[in-house]
């Protein structure tokens, strides 16, 4: 009898005990401040916590859509197209290589101060300036006259061939007539930034308190990993044209977190799709996959002998099995790639050769490995990631049955992978580039002797040749001598082995919001953004 | 005798400190790779730019003896990520939360742990005890990362009673921090609940519970004042772990459900290789453990005295 009452007594205590933390939990629990009800808040799950929000040093694609709420360079995208508009040039005059851009006169920063041609001069000397040290500043400084040398240290401010004509009249000339000039002045590495808070906050300038912008949004609260939110920029020229008045950027490094939160309703737009969710999504409005200017690809280390021989490489890149790789792996609505350019407007793509087992397997003989006998031990080097390693595996088990050949994997983490390939430590590592603007000069300037992407120590002087050709050249004529240059790179030297062009994914409902369109820059201004009544 | 104690611990957290801010420092430079390392080969002249403006440039040497130099003045410079920011800025903004995370699940684990663990104990091999104690089990071999996932899909997805993720600022108010709280709670809750069970189930059957209920003492009294003080020193030393094993599955909670601490950062900052927030991180997280392990170690004493003679 005495027993059982200080067990029930126990259970009241545990019960009791339960209750606590909940009730104090209650008591927190005071609701948050949501907007009122005629006020539009349009709420983004944006990936990854943004590094900064300082165009010159920004690199990465979440930092890329906060950037283009609160800045706006000469030119802005038009949200169709993703081309140059107007935006705080209205108009401008192209003289071959000289540019002279008139600024709009009601251009001016959040705080009221005019923005002046020589606020554009001194905002594109500060990227290109060594000891701002930014990572983007090779971009202006590959189309600039004078910039490589600023940034490098070599040359100074005074030659780079920046000018201010008058108050509004910007002038700046390029190193031969590239067409892509004008699109990429939207990129942030051409943004005009408020060089007089910069001057007055140092680095803290760009901190919710200090901020000063000329974007459609102004930056008004910043709390790391939270939030960033930007509300409606009363001095920008074309508010008329803003229909949301507060933009708010959730990071979320979670997929499948960033997922539910838009299958709950608790965020508007969500920048990416978790892998396993893509079939479950066939046929819904809302998800958007979109090409993306963007190439998987292998690539050899043509510093090894094995691969030295075009006839081993020539038997891999034909024995892929592209399509059924796209169809049955990937199934995102990926398409297979025969070229490192992904398809675009002006540019037709080159003389495809599709794969065929029986020539691959030929190749290989002639290579001395007949029926796959005595092949090296290979490895594909990837880096840690349940997608690759897929793909890898499809691979590995393609060549294995087409060629009889065994194939290594290895996986490594994302930076020390970067440097075994950065170091030609690998046999064939995979690799992905996504293009910085419309125009195949964007893949195949990376694999000139010494590129960006030339981690297969591809040094061919026909192709820089003909790269640094059609840098001086236009229209068509340009376009054949791009086209001619690939192919040499892809059919003839086969340098890489194009896999297949990346899409985007993305969930949005167009029947609650408009003027959001799929693009293949993946692009998505927020002038003109309204939501539906 | 105490204040002794004390004294003689804290000293010993300076060499203690300059030990892993030293070792740390070398296996974080002699990991591959560096901050501005990118799927693009950045030109060299951009590279140099970045290492001389951060530093990078000097000998090592000279930039661990800068580094320890500027540490003791309390400047712990500026993130290579997160970049020109101080790390400190992080520091102030997201510990807060974490503490706050890992306070409220650590509270919860004890409270709820102990009360299952001693429940279970009293009915032994009742269907209770089985009950409660599967449920351990369970907390113990789920991982979080599956725990917080189906939590969400329950009580966010299907049921729609709490947000799926966030933290008190959000937009669903202080409800978000349920479900992050819970799971971060859920393996210690699991774990305490079991080791008291044992303790406890040693402790009825000792001599001298015999003894009290001999003496005709009433059972509360006894499970109050005799059984509980004697289970709980194994659960007391079991809360050094705990502190070390709540920091480090925050991070994983944290992810799941995006609260905004300072576990994540840890984890990413080894990834980008983010230099000087990693050593921050370090040496924050080696005081806070530090001192957890002392409070153990004070709590210890004044349970049981005698263990002042043995530290």
């Amino acid at each position: 009898m005495k027993k059982s009452l200080y067990i029930n007594k126990t259970i009241k205590m545990v019960v009791m005990t339960l209750f606590i933390p909940l009730m104090m939990l209650m008591v927190f629990s005071c609701g948050g401040e949501g907007a009122s009800d005629d006020e539009v808040e349009f709420i983004i799950a944006n990936g990854t916590e943004p590094s900064t929000i300082d165009p010159h040093k920004a690199t990465g694609v979440p930092e890329h859509k906060i950037i283009m709420a609160l800045f706006e360079g000469l030119v802005r995208n038009n949200p169709k197209t993703t081309r140059a508009e107007a935006g705080v040039a209205t108009s401008w005059e192209i003289d071959e290589t000289i540019y002279t851009m008139h600024l709009r006169k009601d251009a001016v920063w959040s705080d009221g101060v005019a923005i002046t041609a020589e606020t554009v001069r001194d905002s594109w000397l500060r990227i290109l300036n060594p000891e701002t040290a930014s990572s983007y500043a090779w971009f202006p400084a590959m189309l600039i006259k004078g910039a490589q040398a600023y940034n490098s240290g070599e040359g100074s401010a005074e030659d780079v061939a920046v000018r201010v004509i008058d108050t509004n009249t910007f002038q700046f000339e390029t190193v031969g007539p590239m067409p892509y000039v004008l699109d990429a002045l939207s990129h942030y590495s051409f943004a005009i930034v408020p060089m007089h808070t910069i001057k007055e906050h140092g680095d803290d300038w760009i901190l919710p308190e200090f901020f000063v912008g000329n974007g459609p949004f102004v930056l008004t609260e910043w709390n790391p990993r939270e939030v960033l939110t930007a509300t409606k920029n009363e001095k920008y020229w074309d508010k008329k044209n803003v229909f949301i008045d507060t933009i708010v950027f959730i990071p979320i490094d979670d997929d499948n977190t960033m997922f539910n939160m838009y299958e709950n309703n608790e965020v508007d737009w969500s920048v990416n799709i978790p892998q396993a969710q893509i079939e479950n999504l066939e046929g819904r409005a809302d998800a958007h996959i979109s090409q993306q200017l963007a190439t998987y690809y292998y690539q050899f280390n043509l510093e090894n002998p094995l691969f030295q021989d075009i006839n081993v490489r020539k038997a891999l890149a034909l024995s892929i099995g592209r399509e059924q790789l796209t169809g049955s792996v990937l199934k995102g609505g990926q398409k297979a790639a025969y070229s490192i350019v992904p398809p675009m407007d002006g540019y037709s793509p080159i003389e495809s050769i599709k794969e065929d087992d029986a020539l691959a397997k030929q190749f290989l003989a002639d290579a001395g490995y007949p029926n796959g006998e005595g092949f090296p031990d290979t490895t594909v080097l990837y880096n840690t990631s349940e997608g690759h390693k897929q793909i890898a595996e499809y691979i590995q088990q393609r060549w294995k049955d087409v060629l009889n050949i065994d194939i290594n994997l290895e996986n490594k983490e994302w930076k020390t992978f970067l440097v075994a390939r950065r170091d030609n430590d690998f046999d064939i590592a995979r690799g992905g580039w996504v293009g910085d603007y419309l125009d195949p000069n964007t893949f195949l300037d990376m694999f000139i002797t010494g590129g960006g992407l030339n981690d297969p120590a591809y040094a061919s002087t026909t192709y820089d040749d003909l790269i640094n050709k059609a840098a001086k050249s236009e229209g068509s004529a340009r376009m054949s001598i791009l086209r001619e240059a690939e192919t040499l790179l892809i059919n003839e030297d086969v340098a890489v082995i194009p896999i297949y062009f990346y899409v985007k994914f993305n969930m949005i409902d167009l029947d609650k919001w408009d003027g959001w369109y799929s693009n293949t820059l993946d692009t998505h201004p927020y002038v003109g953004m309204k939501m539906k009544k | 005798m105490m204040r002794q104690f004390i004294i003689r611990r804290l000293l010993g957290v300076i060499p203690t400190l300059l030990v892993i801010i030293t070792v740390s420092f070398l296996i974080i430079r002699l990991a591959p790779g560096g901050p501005f390392l990118a799927e693009r080969n950045l030109p060299e002249a951009v590279v140099k730019n970045l290492e001389h403006k951060y530093g990078l440039d000097k000998p090592l040497v000279v930039q661990y003896f800068t580094y320890v130099g500027n540490i003791i003045t309390g400047d712990f410079g500026v993130s290579l990520q997160y970049l020109d920011r101080d790390v400190t800025y992080f520091i102030k903004k997201n510990l807060p939360v974490s503490a706050l995370l890992g306070s409220l699940a650590l509270s919860i684990s004890l409270i709820l742990g102990l009360s299952m663990g001693i429940t279970s104990a009293l009915k032994q091999n009742t269907w209770v005890d089985h009950m409660l104690m599967s449920f351990a089990t369970i907390g113990i071999s789920v991982p979080l990362f599956v725990v917080g996932p189906i939590l969400m899909y329950i009580f966010a997805m299907k049921l729609q009673w709490l947000p799926t993720s966030g933290w008190i600022g959000g937009r669903n108010g202080s409800l978000a921090m349920i479900l992050p709280i819970v799971t971060l709670s859920f393996p210690f809750t699991a774990n305490i609940a079991r080791l008291s069970r044992a303790s406890v189930l040693e402790v009825v059957h000792s001599d001298f519970i015999r003894t009290a209920r001999a003496k005709g003492l009433s059972s509360l009294r006894i499970v109050w004042g005799h059984i509980i003080r004697a289970s709980i020193t194994p659960v007391v030393s079991y809360l050094g772990p705990v502190f070390a094993g709540v920091i480090t599955s925050s991070v994983v909670v944290e992810t799941i459900f995006r609260v905004p601490g300072l576990g994540v950062f840890f984890v990413q900052s080894s990834f980008n290789r983010d230099y000087t927030l990693i050593m921050a991180l370090v040496i924050v997280y080696s005081v806070i453990l530090i001192f957890a392990n002392l409070i153990v170690d004070i709590l210890y004493v004044i349970i049981d005295p005698r263990t002042l003679k043995r530290i």
